[in-house]
């Protein structure tokens, strides 16, 4: 297969524009267990796709090969077309491909704007007067944040006094901050209540009008009906459903994600024998 | 704005707010209330000025090695060998500008040299084993504490090095490191404006450089740190090599101003950098934490040492002191930090 090809296929499908990151072939095994294999998958910016399975199903490993984390042992990741390989975290977080996690990655007892910025301090000053912009700072994560809707208040505030819906504001916001195009969230809901809930689901939402392609796992079908444009429902380590969320109501979609693909799976096998 | 900045909290929690907007002002006070007790107890005594200067001159080479160990304390990594590099750097200074005939101020250059590799191989070493810094310090403690006293020996058939200031360049370096302001036992070290120049300096790099917020991330949450690009290792490693830079400072200063080394010297001093630190609130854990608590750590210590025999007790007390010091200031940190953690504005 030559790459001309590869490039050219996205557009002969009709899209207007290629999507941001798309899979082909992706695979991944441990030793000789299969943990993944054969995913191709295109991801558009300005939509929300849920990835949904079962424990083991090879969510996970997918989402973390994405973001670079792990890398694959088949297959191809392309970004805007071209394809690409990411060697670590850092890596993909420079071409705008940020997943956050559960842990969050904020350091409990530093202040807001002082997370907010970690690992990349804007600095103003010559030489070794050279000093972090702390104006700078405090006012752009303000401007950011509220452009999403997210209010936390004193930026003087130690991340551990925020509540876990408001950390995942401060992820999401410092992650789109530094211009994040992909924007993985790995069960962000996960840990909160209903209304905290809510509120990171509309982010999710404000996100992706803002045009970036989220990636959203998350094992509640009520939280991922709401958000998602699009699932990718995975099962034993392959890609098993790819629907749009016009095609699929929440009970289906709860249906699919109990894994109701793999009864129907047994009980045709069951009939056929 | 004020240079200490910290996190803010709810206004229904005033102290918490002001406690944790300040890591060293519990040890401001405390250092306030011994001073103000030991004046009674020695009845005046101790605000006499030859008391005082005793008092720095006491506290000022923990102090500048404790500012550094409370930087490294911050980024959540220990240094025990601290105290036996103060031995070697002065012991190399001594070896090198009186047994070999070299210029003191190549020595300066050289013995740096030495300790800087020395807090490199710190460093490189718990970074790349992932080991406790504690035993990896361990090592090097004893590793010095042995080579020091031996290798003395070996060169000057002594362990005490002597006639320093017969040295080449030794009057100029002895104005820089060791001039004295006032006259015994009204005097003053230039000491004292190092060590105060080394904490503005350290409080400025941890509270308004992009170091000091890798400093407070890599002690914070080292992985959150990690994921979001900064460069944990090489931060832990800096701090290594200053902590080495600051013991050999100490070390070489005080060779200069005695013209003479004892090479197994700073045996035991580790501990007090560390309490100093811990009294001075910095969080053994890591990722909180100031430079001026450590150097008021120093204080504190220096206001014990003087005071207690001034106000006529055993000056053995002092080792019962700095028991006690150093568990009444852990409990407060661990209680100040468990209502800061606790407390949640909403």
């Amino acid at each position: 297969m030559t790459t001309e090809q590869a490039v050219e296929a996205p557009e002969a499908a009709g899209h207007e524009e290629p999507p941001v990151l798309e899979t082909r072939g992706l695979g991944r095994q441990f030793g000789s267990v299969t943990a993944l294999e054969d995913v191709n998958v295109a991801l558009n910016a300005g939509e929300v796709t849920c990835v949904v399975g079962d424990n083991g199903a090879g969510k996970s490993v997918f989402i973390k090969m994405l973001c670079g984390l792990i890398r694959p042992s088949e297959g191809e990741i392309l970004l805007d077309g071209t394809v690409t390989e990411f060697a670590s975290p850092r890596q993909a977080r420079a071409q705008g491909i940020v997943a956050v996690y559960q842990d969050l990655a904020l350091a409990p007892m530093m202040s807001l704007w002082r997370n907010f910025f970690m690992g990349a301090e804007p600095v103003k000053g010559w030489g070794i007067f050279q000093r972090f912009d702390v104006e700078y700072a405090k006012e752009a994560m303000q401007t950011e944040l509220d452009k999403l809707g997210v209010s936390l208040g004193d930026p003087d505030r130690a991340a551990h006094t925020l509540s876990g819906g408001e950390r995942q504001g401060l992820a999401i916001g410092r992650a789109l901050f530094y211009g994040a195009r992909v924007l993985i969230l790995d069960e962000p809901t996960s840990a909160l209540g209903v209304r905290q809930s809510g509120a990171v689901l509309r982010l999710i939402r404000r996100a992706a009008q803002r045009g970036t392609a989220v990636v959203l796992v998350t094992p509640k079908p009520q939280h991922a009906f709401w958000v998602g444009d699009r699932f990718l429902v995975f099962q034993r380590g392959r890609l098993v459903e790819d629907r749009r969320s016009e095609t699929l109501t929440l009970e289906s979609l709860s249906y699919l994600m109990a894994g109701g693909g793999e009864v129907d799976e047994l009980e045709t096998a069951i009939a056929t024998a | 704005m004020s240079l200490l900045q910290l996190p803010a909290f709810g206004k229904e929690r005033p102290w918490v707010r002001t406690a944790v907007l300040r890591p060293e002002l519990g040890s401001m006070v405390a250092a306030a209330l011994l001073f103000i007790f030991f004046s009674i107890a020695s009845s005046g005594a101790m605000v006499e000025i030859p008391t005082i200067a005793r008092v720095l001159d006491t506290a000022w080479p923990y102090g500048i090695i404790a500012v550094a160990v409370g930087l490294l304390m911050i980024s959540g990594e220990f240094d025990l060998s601290a105290g036996v590099m103060v031995g070697t750097a002065g012991a190399l200074l001594g070896v090198m500008a009186t047994e070999w005939g070299m210029n003191i101020w190549l020595a300066l250059v050289l013995s740096l040299g030495v300790c800087l590799g020395l807090g490199l191989w710190n460093g490189v070493l718990v970074v790349w084993t992932g080991l406790p810094s504690f035993v990896i310090t361990l090592g090097t403690f004893f590793g010095l504490r042995g080579a020091n006293v031996a290798l003395s020996k070996y060169f000057t058939g002594d362990a005490l090095i002597e006639n320093i200031d017969e040295a080449a360049g030794f009057d100029s370096l002895h104005a820089i490191v060791a001039t004295v302001f006032g006259t015994a036992p009204s005097d003053f070290r230039v000491s004292l404006l190092w060590w105060g120049g080394f904490t503005l300096i350290a409080t400025w790099i941890l509270w308004r450089t992009k170091i000091g917020n890798w400093i407070f991330a890599t002690g914070g949450d080292r992985e959150a740190a990690r994921a979001v690009g900064v460069p944990v290792n090489g931060t832990k490693i800096g701090l290594f090599m200053l902590t080495a830079g600051a013991a050999w400072f100490v070390g070489v200063s005080n060779a200069v101003r005695y013209t003479s080394v004892q090479a197994g010297q700073g045996v035991g001093a580790e501990f007090f950098y560390i309490i100093a630190a811990v009294v001075g609130g910095c969080r053994m854990a890591g990722g909180y934490g100031s430079a001026v608590g450590p150097a008021i750590g120093a204080l504190i210590w220096g206001i014990a040492f003087v005071g207690i025999p001034h106000a006529g007790w055993n000056s053995d007390w002092r080792w019962a002191f700095l028991g006690v010091l150093l568990l009444v200031s852990t409990l407060i940190n661990h209680i100040v930090g468990e209502r800061v953690r606790t407390a949640r504005s909403t």
